[in-house]
Order: C-alpha cells, then structure tokens, then sequence
C-alpha cells in the first residue's frame, strides 16, 4: 500500500520558497498527515488539494508554524522559522467578521502592514499610501472605508488577500478562500491571485477542496488524500493510479470537458461522482456502512432527504 | 443666563469637597472604563468583564474584613481572576463561558460569606452598599494614588497593546501568523479589564460597574467606524455621563420624594442606557452601505 509520492525534479534547490520533507504529524494517536514532501518554487501558483478532513488546514498551519510537525521539517527561504520575518502572508479560513466591530477595510489592511508592533499607531502619509496602493492592488479602494463586517464574501476576501500581501511576503497562504464565494466572486479572487502572484513574485499556496475552478491557473497541484501527499503537474498528479494509491482504494479519473472528475469506489450503485478532490464514492461508502441498505439506497438517490452531511455539497465531509 | 446654570449646578456645586473628589475619582474611573471596555465588547469579553465585577465583590467585601482599601481588594481580586480565567481557557469560544462561570461562581460564594461577617462586624448592612452600589461622595482623598495608578497601568497595558490587541480581535489566527502571541495580549487585556472595573467599582459600586465598561463602549461602537476613535469616544463618554451624573445627584438633594439625594450610581446608569438608545436611533437611521465619494 505504500507509494512514493511523486515529485517533479527541481534542479536549483535554493530557489525553493518552500521545502517541506518527511512531515508528519501525529494529534490523540493519529495520523493527520505523514511523509509529506514537496516544494514551492519562487513565484509558483500551487493548488493543495483534498476533501474536507484531509489535513489541508493542519498542513496550512504547521508551515505558518502555529503547529508543530512531529516529524519532518518545513523551511521557507532555506528559513526553519519563517512566518514572524514577514515572510508568510496568510488569509485563515472563514474567519467571522462582526458588522459591529469598528474595523474598516483600511484599518485591517494596515494591520497587516505594523499588526505585531506595540505602541499606538501614528498616522503618516506613507503608510496611508502604502495602504491605498495595497487596497487597489486588490480591487478593494471602493469599500476602502466601510467596516469589514458589512462586505460581501468576496469583497472581504480581496480585503485579507489585502492584508497578507501587504508586508510584501514571498508566500502567499490562503486556506479555502473559495469556499463561501459563488462562482463569479470565486473566478474573481483566483484571477486576482493569479495577477499579483505574477506580478510581484509571491509564490502561492492555496488549500480547496475542488481543483476544477483553479486549472487554469495553477503551475503545480499538492494532493491530499489519507493524510498522504502527491506533489507535480495536474496531468502527473490526477491519474488513476497516483490517487488510487493515496487513497488506498481504486479511484477513477475523467477527464471531459477541460475539467476533471474524481471518482472513487466500486461502482456498486451508491456511486455519487464529485467533482475532482471530493472523493463522492467515499460518501455512498460511509452511508452504506452506517445505515441499512435501504437507507444507504435512499441516501443514493437523494441526498437532499437529509441524510447527507449538514452542509451538503462538501460531500468528502462524510469521508 | 446665570438662572440656568444655576438649575443646572446647584450653588456650592464646585466649591463642596466631596464634589470635587467624586469628579475626579469619578471622571478618571469613567476614562479606563470607557477605553478598556471597547476593547472588552471588541473581543466579545462582556461577560468576562461582567464575572470580574461580580468578583471584586468578593475582593471588597474581603479588604473591610482585613482593613485595606476596597480599591486594593477589588484589584486584587480581579487580577487574580484573570489569571485563573486564562488558566482554564478563555482563549476557546466554549472555554471562555465555563471559565468565567466557574470563577464567577466560586468568587460570589466567598462574597456571600464575607458580606455576612462585614454586616455582623459592623452591625450595619452600610459596607453591602457601598460595595454594591458604591460611594462616590464619600471617597477618601488617601485612595486618589491609588485610583491614578491602576487608571495608568489599564491604559497603558491597551496603549502599548493596541494594534496586536485589535488583530487578535479581529483574528487570533491572523494574529498568531504574525508572530503575536496571543495568550499572553489576551490575559493582559484580562487585567486591564479587571483593573478598569475595579476603579468603577469603587464609584458607582461592583454591581453597576459593568455598565461603566460596557455602556459607553457599546454606544461608541454604534457610531464611529475607527477602532481607535471608539476608544476615545468611549472613554470620554464614560466621563460625560459620570459627570452628569455627579451634577444630576447633587440637584437632587432637593428632590421629592424625601429630599435627601438620589444615587448618583442610579444616574450613571440611567444615562448609559439613555446615550445607547439614542446610539441606536443614529445608527439605525444611517445607511448600511456608504460609497466612497
């Protein structure tokens, strides 16, 4: 059942600004991620894909350093510990923003810029400069002076997009940043990542559950499944044999359309195909498993009876 | 003209001793509140804030016992909470009520106990009361150090902390990711907190304390954008309403029905609840949405 993850050769090592190796972490007695190894190269676009529980948010946090591995290393810029140099900008996912907080657009922005520093702020020209270029940057100088709490999904996102990039970090950390967005807001924000990843040389790393909507942009996929990573080029990655392998079952791939599908399982009726990263067979199993056949049949042919996950859509929840 | 402000500010108004050390007490007791406490209601801490008060009951209640000033007794009482709250969890959502819960309960279970020994050392329910509803008039001018001192730590603790404070408000993650560390802005916010409640404590009295932390904040989140202008609206609208309270009691020596005073802890709070409500008249009527011009 063991695989060698799959790794694109790099030649120049120190053009790295990120290199994870033999990362494992262990929480209450399992593995949440083990024998993780990739890296990002500078100005890189890279996709970290996998259904929901697949240590995507631990992965997120042990490169920020606010977990600690129990094996392996992670450096970032040849770096050990990284994220307090302003080396690592973050965009944390879903965070709840009161429309009561007297926070604007530009007062979080500018937190991203001296947050850490003590004192009281002093207003200066350059820094309210800085903070207007940086919320342009974003598409954001419209709702510059409303209070975050009352932005739109996407409009708060482009505002925490604001806030990591502004202390110019050489990687860019967004955990699930599409996953409350419709479709046109989501297309939004990943073209604005693909613009100022190119543009100033931020390489990115950004965690969703479904890779279709990033295919366009994305240079290398990271692809988590039983806690285990597969790192190269989509067309490397997204095979049949590299997923079956990771999730230690066999998984299909389709590819139609330009897009991909994921489809795990045995083809026993309960299949629900996901789109790529979902593993929608895994869902039909667990139903299954979990209730009488004539449940599990229920549940196969409609999942809007409830018996889905409470959040239906995310359907690897279940896995 | 003259006859106006004679309703208003009753003669002897300013020349009364007791006066004028209520409005100092008072006026700097009201400031830390007041910017203490936008920080208290930024970080969703009200009911921490409210325990505290609660637990400088005990404190107060415990110093007439061993003969040390209440303000002494309320801080330490409080400080020493903060440190216990922080120690079970406060830093976790659900944490965060079963911490302050537990602390609370066991803090009010002492004061019961002392409360009853002050009444029957005493053989006067007069120390409940002023515990309780505190004492703005009869202050001791010995204690004015001690006010000045615990106003300059609490503000100094939110002056120094501003910015982590306000980003670990917005988001402990965001906060931690920059190298903030978190726990240790989060309990030093915790004894600013307590420290602020205990000088309000001393004026308008434990129980009504929370409303000087939390009422002016409140109202100052309602109608100002800026976290740093709600702090100073907050405080400086804990003064104005603690002021007015001051002259408001001190007009009503010559009220019905008894013609011997209302309490002045009785006007602060009236006038927070007033200053809130029209807040919310204000923010109602302004749109939810303004464009940039």
């Amino acid at each position: 059942m063991t695989m060698t993850p799959v790794t694109v050769a790099r030649s120049d090592r120190a053009t790295d600004v990120l290199a994870i190796e033999d990362l494992g972490v262990r929480l209450g007695g399992r593995d949440i991620l083990a024998d993780v190894r990739f890296t990002i190269g500078a100005g890189e676009f890279v996709g970290l894909i996998g259904s929901n529980g697949a240590g995507k948010t631990t992965l997120l946090r042990v490169i920020l350093g606010l977990a600690a591995p129990t094996t392996g290393t992670v450096s970032i810029c040849g770096e050990r510990r990284a994220a307090r140099k302003g080396l690592v900008g973050y965009v944390p996912q879903k965070i709840q923003l009161d429309p009561d907080m007297p926070v604007r657009a530009r007062d979080l922005v500018g937190l991203g810029l001296d947050g850490h520093k003590f004192g009281l702020p002093l207003p200066s020209r350059g820094r309210r400069q800085q903070v207007d270029e940086m919320l342009r940057a974003v598409g954001a100088a419209r709702f510059a002076d409303e209070r975050v709490g009352n932005l739109s999904g996407g409009e708060q996102q482009r505002v925490m997009i604001a806030h990591a990039l502004i202390s110019s970090p050489r990687l860019l950390l967004l955990d699930e940043p599409l996953a409350n967005l419709d479709i046109s807001s989501a297309q939004e924000i990943i073209a604005l990542l693909a613009r100022v990843s190119s543009q100033r040389g931020v390489s990115v790393l950004i965690s969703a559950h479904e890779m279709n909507p990033l295919l366009p942009v994305m240079d290398r996929i990271v692809y988590l499944a039983g806690g285990r990573a597969a790192s190269g080029t989509t067309t490397e990655v997204v095979r049949s044999e590299v997923l079956s392998g990771l999730y230690g079952h066999h998984v299909d791939v389709i590819r139609v359309h330009g897009r991909v599908l994921v489809v795990a399982g045995t083809g026993d009726g309960l299949d629900i195909p996901a789109e790529a990263g979902a593993v929608g067979g895994a869902v039909g199993e667990a139903m299954a498993a979990d209730h009488p056949p004539s449940l599990g049949e229920q549940v196969g042919h409609g999942r809007s009876l409830g018996h889905g996950s409470p959040d239906d859509g995310q359907p690897g929840d279940q896995a | 003209m003259t006859s106006l402000l004679h309703l208003l500010f009753a003669p002897g108004f300013l020349a009364s001793p007791p006066v004028r050390l209520a409005l100092l007490t008072g006026g700097v007791a009201a400031f830390v509140s007041g910017a203490v406490g936008a920080f208290t209601v930024l970080r969703g801490q009200s009911y921490a804030g409210h325990a505290l008060a609660d637990l400088s009951v005990t404190g107060g209640s415990g110093s007439y016992l061993i003969g040390i000033s209440p303000l002494l007794g309320f801080a330490g009482t409080g400080v020493l909470a903060a440190g216990v709250m922080d120690m079970i969890g406060i830093r976790r959502p659900r944490g965060r009520d079963l911490a302050t819960g537990i602390v609370r309960g066991a803090g009010l279970g002492l004061a019961a106990l002392f409360l009853f020994w002050d009444t029957t050392h005493t053989n006067t329910s007069g120390v409940a009361v002023t515990i309780l509803f505190g004492s703005m008039f009869t202050i001791s001018p010995a204690v004015i150090p001690l006010v000045v001192g615990c106003g300059l730590v609490a503000l100094a603790i939110v002056a120094v902390l501003y910015r982590p404070l306000l980003l670990s408000s917005v988001s402990a993650d965001l906060a931690a990711a920059r190298g903030i560390p978190v726990r240790a802005v989060g309990l030093l916010c915790l004894i600013a907190i307590a420290l602020a409640v205990s000088l309000s404590a001393l004026t308008i009295g434990t129980i009504l304390s929370t409303a000087l932390l939390v009422g002016p904040a409140a109202t100052a989140l309602r109608i100002t954008d800026r976290p740093g202008r709600a702090t100073v609206t907050a405080a400086l609208l804990g003064v104005a309403v603690t002021w007015l309270g001051i002259v408001l009691a001190y007009d009503s020596f010559t009220w019905p029905p008894r013609h011997d005073g209302w309490p002045v802890s009785f006007f602060v709070v009236a006038l927070i609840l007033v200053g809130y409500l029209l807040a919310q008249l204000v923010g109602r009527r302004r749109p939810v949405r303004r464009v940039e011009s």
